[in-house]
């Protein structure tokens, strides 16, 4: 027997399983990362006055900016490949899931720059404590942006051949995949101005 | 329906192996855990020994252990640290919401399977890698894990065998986190037409509670998990404060951690924990006495509000595991009036069930024996928890036996009966056998006697102040010389539960074959489940799907024909 609502929403709840479960599984990402910032807070606590600023003046805003607006686009690319979906044009949906998935590469290249660049100049995880928590967040954040692109190259690549059967299906994979996308992005938006700014 | 003859097709390794149904992973899980919560247990019954009869070689096992036979006491310490891992994390948690979950919350709700069915065998498979992982620690040149269940640092991020431990944790947190998605997503979208919240059993609403608790706390501890691996791995100081000295030596780290960081996460995590380890327990308390007294659940609404309630509270007392850690007075008061509060939902919880029992024609079968036992003894392990959560008390009674104590008759003849509890009202469902009633009371009866055996002098043990991770059970102070002559009484009490459980083994495998054969509904029950199949038919569950009238627990309505009205019977008129 399938199971109900996979496709239909459920009328009492409003909801199909999917989005349900992609919401809860965002609310456990909150807490992990909640944590994480925590432990951020409470390490910039116990450190000597004004340390962790000092030893973030070694990160590379400029390079993050660039990220930051990357990463951004990429988001709304990826609301337009659903939108292009629910406008019944594939076409557009391939392109601008395309468009997503080179953002995200670009993204990743550039953290590869930024990382590359601490290790020519000493600069470790072991090297203070602001170091280890920058490159443990960032280097999560990049685990899940990896995370996102298995997910986006397979809804673009083998995944969408469920398009010719299950329109409607597909076009509600794609929604999901957007909004742990969406979130992706919002953790860099905090991460931006707590590691590189403040 | 066409799809019933679709799934006789499935080879063997589909069906049994690579399942996606709900109940096939159920089973899986329950076997497993069951398996596990052996496995710790035996650990422990070698700790026994060295407790009993300090440096005396270890009989049965002692070859394994070398030295003579002797457990050493680094030994000793992974043993410990492995127990409690192995008990919370791959023994109770999986057989309360993997096995009993998975399978009963799809069937008390009228459903056909759970809302993800990959995701749910992915969730097994995860669990039984992390298992995997935890006991080849046991084999790999550092030896297991021996900071400890807690594994506080600085200790366990300089500790050889951690590192295995907190990959293994990685894998056992993500299998909870699809689990307890799954679950969640199940109860809103699934209940049958007609099951609306407050026609929910008791157990439902306590899985969906324990499900939260998982979601929302978990993820701070894998946080914490991930900040101890790269401690260990790449050479941070998240948790390493300046200055730290190690064998005279001071570490050659950056510094400017903190061990009370690690405390904070850990905690965040295992005090909820603590409410996922009794919860599932309460709630299949609750459907066996109802039953079993044939009367309504007393209170049913304020069991669900006292429990959504607990569930909230849980994640701000915390810090009353850290009440001697100088993290200041201010932080201790707010905790300690937290605890306090945290109490009243489990106190109205024990006492709805007690009333429950008022006037009810009480059937002492084995599960209702298992869970009237669950009551004494949950009340006794809260209760005295309470000198605990007083920071005051705390002081005196922090890491002693008292501790050790306290939690283990929540959680051993606690949620442990409840378990029991629920696999011999259940097992009916699972095989379409009852389970022996003699070897039950044969099962029943030791175990109680030992549990309280085990753990009722480590209140007298830890009043006197002994510390609970010695490793020759305290005969280096004074302090501990009076109460000493417990440690044997203890050990042997530990060793005949052991011999206890072979009934129960024996009963599980005698039962599928020669246990008598019973109908859809042999307890006389009201909930979905009686009615479908047993065992529910493979990928639907139900011949059709059932359509709810009623509330949960119409037992012994006056004017009716049985002593019991199923949720499916429709309202006259």
């Amino acid at each position: 027997m399938e199971i109900p609502y996979t496709v239909e929403e459920r009328p009492d709840t409003g909801l199909i399983n999917s989005k349900l479960g992609i919401w809860l599984f965002l609310a456990s990402e909150v807490m992990l990362f909640g944590g994480l910032f925590s432990a951020y807070v409470f390490l910039r606590l116990g450190a000597p006055d004004g340390a962790f600023h000092e030893w973030g003046q070694d990160l590379n805003v400029p390079l993050a900016t660039l990220n930051t607006l990357i990463l951004i686009s990429s988001s709304v690319t990826m609301v337009m490949s659903w939108a292009s979906l629910k406008m019944n044009d594939f076409k557009k949906f391939k392109m601008y899931m395309g468009i997503t998935l080179l953002c995200s590469v670009g993204f990743l290249v550039i953290k590869y720059i930024e990382y590359t660049s601490k290790f020519h100049h000493g600069i470790f995880p072991s090297t203070n404590t602001f170091m280890a928590i920058y490159f443990t967040l960032t280097g999560l954040h990049g685990l899940h942006i990896i995370g996102g692109m298995i997910v986006n190259g397979f809804l673009m690549g083998p995944g969408s051949k469920m398009w010719k059967t299950e329109p409607e299906h597909f076009t509600n994979r794609i929604e999901i995949a957007g909004l742990y996308w969406h979130f992706v992005d919002l953790v860099w938006i905090f991460l931006f101005p707590v590691l590189y700014l403040l | 329906m066409d799809n019933n003859h679709h799934h006789q097709e499935e080879s063997f390794w589909r069906k049994y192996i690579f399942s996606v149904d709900h109940k096939i992973i159920g089973l899986q899980y329950g076997v497993t855990s069951l398996l596990f919560l052996l496995f710790g247990f035996c650990l422990m019954m070698v700790m026994r020994w060295q407790l009993a009869y300090p440096e005396e070689a270890v009989p049965i096992v002692g070859k394994l252990l070398g030295d003579g036979g002797i457990l050493l006491p680094e030994i000793y310490n992974s043993l410990g640290a492995m127990h409690g891992t192995i008990m919370i994390f791959l023994g109770i948690v999986p057989l309360a919401v993997g096995a009993f979950g998975n399978y009963f919350v799809p069937l008390q709700i009228g459903a056909p399977d759970m809302a993800f069915p990959k995701l749910n065998m992915a969730s097994y498979w995860s669990y039984f890698i992390g298992g995997v992982i935890m006991i080849a620690s046991f084999f790999s040149p550092e030896g297991a894990a021996r900071s400890g269940w807690t594994s506080y640092p600085p200790l366990a991020d300089i500790e050889t065998g951690q590192t295995m431990w907190l990959i293994g944790m990685v894998f056992l947190i993500t299998s909870s986190l699809l689990g307890s998605i799954n679950i969640i997503t199940t109860v809103v979208q699934l209940r049958a037409p007609g099951l609306t919240w407050m026609r929910l059993p008791f157990f439902v609403w306590s899985q969906f509670i324990t499900a939260f608790l998982l979601v929302m706390a978990f993820p701070p501890l894998e946080a914490a998990a991930v900040l101890q691996l790269m401690d260990r791995v790449v050479g941070t100081s998240f948790f390493l404060p300046s200055g730290l000295v190690v064998s005279g030596e001071v570490l050659n780290v950056s510094g400017g951690g903190s061990p009370l960081l690690w405390q904070h996460l850990f905690w965040f995590l295992a005090h909820p924990e603590v409410y996922v380890l009794i919860l599932p327990g309460m709630g299949i308390v609750a459907e066996v006495l109802a039953n079993n007294s044939r009367k309504p659940l007393w209170g049913y609404k304020s069991l669900v509000y006292s429990i959504t309630f607990l569930g909230f509270m849980s994640f701000i007392v915390w810090a009353h595991h850290m009440f001697i850690t100088g993290m200041g007075s201010t932080m201790s008061s707010f905790f300690q009036t937290t605890t306090m509060i945290i109490s009243i939902p489990s106190i109205i919880i024990l006492s709805a069930f007690f009333i429950t029992l008022w006037g009810g024609s009480i059937r002492f079968n084995t599960p209702m024996l298992f869970a009237l036992a669950f009551l004494p003894m949950f009340g006794i392990g809260g209760l005295t928890g309470l000198p605990l959560g007083f920071a005051a008390a705390d002081i005196h009674l922090h890491d002693t036996y008292y501790v050790i104590a306290h939690f283990h008759y929540v959680v051993a003849p606690g949620t442990i009966f409840a378990m029991f509890a629920g696999i011999y009202y259940w097992y009916p469902k699972m095989t379409g056998r009852k389970m022996s009633d003699l070897l039950g009371k044969l099962h029943f009866w030791p175990s109680l006697i030992f549990m309280n055996g085990i753990f009722m002098p480590m209140f007298i043990q830890g009043l006197a102040g002994v510390s609970r991770r010695l490793w020759d059970g305290g005969l280096q102070y004074a302090h501990a010389s009076g109460t000493l002559q417990w440690n044997e009484f203890m050990s042997i009490s530990a060793w005949l539960l052991g011999l206890a459980q072979i009934p129960f083994i024996i009963n599980i495998f005698y039962s599928m074959k020669n246990g008598e054969k019973v109908d859809r509904n042999p307890w006389g029950s009201t909930t979905l489940e009686w009615v479908a199949p047993s065992p529910p038919l493979p990928h639907v569950n139900f011949d059709s799907i059932p359509e709810v009238h009623r509330d949960p627990y119409e037992y012994s309505i006056p004017g009716r024909k049985r002593d019991f009205t199923p949720q499916t019977e429709p309202k006259k008129g």
